[in-house]
């Protein structure tokens, strides 16, 4: 187990190769460049193995490895220390685990890159940030690993930097989020002011008895955690960074806007539960954001035609209902399903990749179509990847999910409001999971890609198929989380409430194909109706919400330092200059010179004086 | 003897430069090279001296180097130079930056090398003698000579506008020194008055301080004249405007020094001299000050994000991050003031290799405006590299010294005052809008036909390469430095009665 430091060190390691390589003896050559990337998180994946099967065997329930004080001053002290637990191994395996298939898919997908070693460098430290973010020990550390994520997020979906628009992307990601850690700063504040310490462990210690369960205080820091959270992983509302994130090549899409990153705000809260359960009010925010999140994004998926973008919402709407999950106190139901999600969202995002590459950059759903035959591969992948997603009986998904909302439902008071909402996004998930199965798949072979074909190599097809492997098994792991997160019984439902949940994919299924399958219903007859036009667009525009945050605030801070570039204050200085050179040049004005001039000043100045002696 | 030594060694290096440019106009560089270094060493050499192992335990006794001789007698002033570990530390920034400053001038200035690197080393003394003088008419002595070099050094070898800048930069710091030197004058008096021997000496005034002599209300007054010198130096809002025009105009050797060490001096006055001379008012003026201090964050992070000019970009984003050291000056607990001299040094790392870029750019493509770059990752992508590294590390990116520097000023000022410290979290938001845009609008983007920038050469990779080093450095193990503080600041914190 005291080999866990290794973990984090070996992707910094690659990063820190790949990195100062180029800049010393010049560039790698390519293989070279995709072995070190790839291997380093092999060797961490190794390493996670090795750890973890140790610290099963050992039965300990945690184990603490502190390397270095990073900083201590007055009564703050923080380590950099690491925690492994149950939960940050699930997450480590992950992270490791799935980050190593899709670095060993990306030494194929992004070969003939120009920028190969930069971007394998770049994956590289995301994932030593991510492994430091799930073992930190305390906020402070778990900050570093956070914000080196997001960092990671930022330079990847900018990596073709030469489209300003891609830079855009990745800066909006990049400051969007930092809304939410901002608050999530202030939440660390404001907890080392009441308990003196950001050491995870300690907290939870102290809080018991620090605070009664409603506590204002307790209650306040919650919402504060639970903003950076929301931001993080881009739930209501904040989520508006992660479609446009879909900018970076698609391998990024799976690994952190898929698989690992977006879910670090559902690690957050589950890491620090005792304070969610403290504060009532905080942990039904966390289901009602979700159940919120999952419906519009579910909503909007439905409308969009960019293949990544239609991900890219269902993992918005996704991660809501890990929320939910929290929310409703399924605490290892949200886990799990973060995990199965991970497998089939990445295994969707990466078969998109292959679909992608093999029609030359193409992203338009409506532009696809007939390529089960042209491209086998990505078929088999979508078909068990959406399986998965939807929730198909036997998938990894249908295991979490169906767990999920049987826990929303057997919540007392909101939980059949909640159950309901989650009913309906499921609904939503079959239909536009399966219009894009539908349209892409099916149907006439598109003219515009009737030359397709299947962009194969070792690298990436092998990856794919032990992703398969993981979407369709991965329900029937047992994730030992008991000894981290509070166990709650598995909730007794109604049989009609059972059944409903197992068979609303198939209501979704069959109303995808009836529009897009078979086309017996018109979607144009549909878009015929009243108001279906201006409600297509507003879903489509994701609710507007980037409109709303555009006019509110980022127009508004534009045009306050355009107007103020020459700085206002400088004015006031100017004046003050102004009125001095004025009064020099008055003053001026009286030696001209002119004996007159003088004489008669000299005079009157005498008189005024003689007059201001007299009268006074 | 050392300190004085070390004067004396960038005095005589100032005039040895000037006088050799005759032989060969590129000997003074190497002159300033050499001075510049061999200070840098003996400073190195000093630091177990300033190793907490080195005190006695439980002592508050933390100077060391002292030496006091008689100067003008008939008016109880001295020669006295000591240091403690916030000059020591502060003096390393200053003899590192130098390094830097001199290799930033290496090729840039080509008229009239051996007045230049005069200047450069005059500045460099001036700022040493801030750092070391303990008598309050020597500090003011040494206040004056950093001055008048630095305003030669916009003056002659500054850019378009150099005159107006040079003048702005001169009566602003002179308006406030003259404050300064009425308040060091005043309260010389009225402390003779009580005790009836008139003294300069710094440990005098601050056995008088703790005596409580001078009236709380005279006391305001005098804070008020010392503060108002240190916030124009430093700069803090509404005294900030000479920042942005001395910042462009001067030659980028100048705006090293400025940014990185000039305006700490107006940090470490109020450090040094604000807090432990008159702890209670200090207390009472915090509101106003720490207001003051968080609408600098603010203001200079939304006026950062409007400007075209690379360099105004970044000295407006400096008057942003001195926001945070009012802030924590002025909360005075412990943590915040570790994260004040933690910021000062990470600033100062942070916003000289920033102004070494701005200059490297405008020496190879003659403009500082955003609307004549674009697109150069490509035919300099370590250049790139580098200006990436150093806007994320002025966002405040943990692992990075200047995270920890705000992070110990935030959480260390929260108790003080949560509303205000949260106004300042803001900052958080900000700092990325404008530090990503400047690698936006410079590197990233389509390759403009005809534009290429010239990748950084052998001297300012391994100048920027140092800067880096300890930006990582002092972001992984600041502890180091923590330690080396933590008895001075415990003390500063302790006098202002607040204990945390």
């Amino acid at each position: 187990m005291d080999k866990l430091w290794l973990i984090p060190t070996f992707p910094l390691l690659g990063f820190l190769l790949l990195t100062l390589a180029p800049l010393t003896v010049g560039t790698l050559p390519r293989k070279l460049s995709g072995l070190i990337g790839a291997g380093s998180i092999g060797l961490a994946a190794l390493t996670t193995l090795y750890v973890g099967n140790d610290f099963l065997n050992s039965g300990e329930q945690s184990f603490q490895q502190v390397l270095w004080q990073w900083f201590q001053t007055g009564s703050l002290q923080v380590g950099f220390g690491l925690h492994l637990d149950a939960l940050s191994l699930v997450m480590l395996s992950v992270i490791t685990g799935v980050g190593f298939l899709i670095h060993v898919y990306s030494t194929g997908f992004m070969f003939d890159d120009p920028s190969f070693a930069r971007f394998m460098s770049y994956m590289n430290l995301f994932v030593a940030a991510m492994v430091m973010l799930v073992l930190a020990d305390n906020l402070a550390l778990l900050f570093l690993g956070w914000e080196g994520v997001g960092l990671c997020s930022y330079l990847l979906i900018g990596f073709w930097y030469t489209d300003p628009h891609n830079g855009y992307c990745a800066r909006k990601a990049f400051v969007v989020t930092r809304v939410g850690d901002t608050a999530m700063a202030i939440g660390l504040f404001l907890l080392f002011q009441e308990v003196g310490t950001l050491h995870i462990n300690e907290i939870i210690a102290i809080s018991g008895s620090q605070w009664s369960s409603g506590d204002s205080t307790i209650t306040l820091i919650a919402f504060l955690l639970l903003g950076g959270a929301v931001g993080k992983s881009a739930q209501l509302p904040l989520q508006t960074w992660l479609p446009d994130a879909m900018a970076g090549p698609t391998p990024i899409s799976a690994l952190i806007h898929a698989a690992t990153m977006v879910t670090a705000g559902v690690y957050l809260i589950a890491r620090t539960h005792p304070l969610f359960i403290l504060a009532p009010d905080a942990l039904m925010a966390v289901a009602i954001i979700g159940a919120a999140t999952l419906l519009v994004a579910g909503f909007t998926a439905l409308t969009q035609t960019d293949i990544k973008r239609i991900l890219a919402y269902s993992t918005v709407s996704q991660i809501g209902y890990m929320f939910l999950a929290l929310g409703v106190g399924a605490w290892s139901g949200g886990i799990f399903h973060l995990m199965t999600h991970a497998f089939f969202k990445a295994l969707l995002f990466l078969g998109a990749g292959t679909i992608i590459m093999s029609l030359h950059h193409e992203h338009n759903i409506f532009k696809m179509g007939g390529m089960r035959k042209k491209l086998p591969l990505a078929f088999i992948c979508f078909m068990v990847g959406s399986a998965a997603l939807v929730a198909l009986p036997l998938t990894s998904g249908y295991y979490s999910k169906h767990d999920i909302m049987l826990y929303a439902w057997a919540l007392p008071g909101a939980g059949p409001w909640l159950w309901g909402v989650a009913l309906l996004g499921a609904l939503l998930t079959a239909t536009y999971t399966f219009r894009l199965v539908f349209v892409v798949f099916f149907g006439p072979v598109s003219s515009d890609h009737a030359e397709a074909t299947e962009a194969k190599s070792i690298s990436m097809a092998l990856p794919l198929l032990v992703l398969c492997a993981l979407a369709l098994s991965g329900g029937y792991w047992a994730l030992h989380l008991d000894s981290v997160l509070p166990a709650s019984e598995h909730p007794h439902v109604p049989a009609l409430v059972n059944g409903l949940t197992n068979a609303v994919p198939f209501v979704g299924i069959a109303i995808a194909y009836l529009y897009f399958g078979s086309r017996q219903l018109s979607v144009e007859r549909l878009m015929s109706l009243p108001m279906a036009k201006n409600l297509h667009q507003f879903w489509y525009s994701g609710w507007g919400m980037d409109q709303l945050y555009n006019g509110l605030l980022v127009k508004p801070w534009v045009l306050i330092a355009q107007i103020n570039r020459s700085d206002i204050i400088d004015h006031f200085y100017n004046v003050l200059a102004l009125i001095n050179r004025l009064v020099h040049e008055l003053i001026s004005k009286t030696q001209n010179g002119n004996l007159r001039w003088y004489a008669s000043s000299l005079a009157m100045g005498a008189v005024l004086l003689l007059g201001f002696g007299l009268w006074s | 003897m050392i300190l004085v030594f070390l004067i004396l060694l960038l005095f005589a290096g100032g005039v040895v430069a000037w006088l050799v440019e005759s032989i060969n106009p590129k000997l003074p560089r190497w002159i300033a090279l050499l001075s510049v270094s061999t200070a840098l060493i003996m400073l190195v050499q000093l630091g177990p001296q300033f190793s907490v192992t080195t005190l006695e335990a439980g002592s508050t006794q933390t100077w060391n180097l002292l030496l006091i001789a008689p100067w003008i007698p008939r008016f109880g002033i001295q020669f006295i130079f000591a240091a403690d570990s916030l000059s020591y530390l502060m003096l390393l920034l200053t003899a590192v930056l130098g390094l830097v400053a001199v290799g930033s001038a290496w090729s840039e200035i080509k008229q009239r090398v051996g007045f230049f690197y005069f200047n450069l080393l005059w500045v460099l003394a001036g700022v040493v003698g801030i750092f070391t003088a303990m008598d309050m008419f020597l500090f003011f002595f040494f206040w004056e000579v950093m001055l008048i070099p630095m305003f030669f050094i916009i003056a002659i070898w500054g850019h378009e506008n150099r005159t107006y800048a040079a003048i702005k930069f001169f009566i602003f710091t002179q308006v406030s020194g003259l404050l300064m030197l009425l308040a060091i004058i005043v309260m010389a008096i009225l402390q003779a008055r009580h005790t009836g021997t008139l003294t300069f000496n710094y440990f005098d005034w601050l056995q008088n301080s703790s005596d409580g002599i001078l009236s709380p209300a005279v006391n305001g007054y005098l804070m008020l004249g010392f503060f108002i010198a240190f916030a124009v130096k430093l700069p803090s809002f509404p005294f900030h405007t000479w920042l942005p025009d001395a910042h462009t105009q001067a030659p980028t050797a100048g705006s090293v020094i400025l940014a990185g060490v000039l305006l700490k001096t107006g940090a470490y006055g109020l450090l040094r001299f604000v807090l432990p001379l008159f702890p209670q008012a200090s207390v009472e003026f915090a509101p106003i000050a720490m207001t003051l201090g968080v609408i600098s964050i603010i203001y200079g992070a939304s006026m950062a994000f409007g400007q075209q000019d690379i360099k105004r970009l970044i000295a407006y984003s400096s008057i942003s991050h001195m926001g945070f050291i009012t802030l924590a000056i002025f909360a005075a607990t412990t943590v915040a003031l570790q994260g004040a001299v933690m910021t000062m040094l990470a600033h100062g790392l942070s916003s000289a290799a920033l102004f070494a870029m701005a200059g490297a750019i405008q020496h190879r493509l003659h403009s500082r405006n955003f609307a004549d770059m674009g697109g150069l990752w490509q035919s300099a992508p370590r250049f790139g590299a580098c200006m990436m590294f150093f806007c994320l590390a002025a966002l405040g990116l943990p692992g990075l010294a200047n995270f920890v520097g705000e992070f110990l000023v935030l959480i260390g000022s929260f108790s003080t005052n949560p509303v205000l410290v949260s106004i300042a979290a803001l900052g958080m938001i900000a700092a990325p809008i404008y530090a990503l845009m400047v690698v936006q609008k410079i590197f990233h983007g389509a390759p403009k036909p005809g534009l290429k920038l010239d990748e950084l050469n052998l001297r300012e990779s391994s100048m920027l390469g140092l800067l880096i080093v300890l930006t990582i450095y002092l972001g992984f193990f600041p502890q180091s430095v923590l330690d080396l503080l933590e008895p001075l600041l415990l003390t500063t914190a302790h006098s202002t009665g607040i204990v945390l």
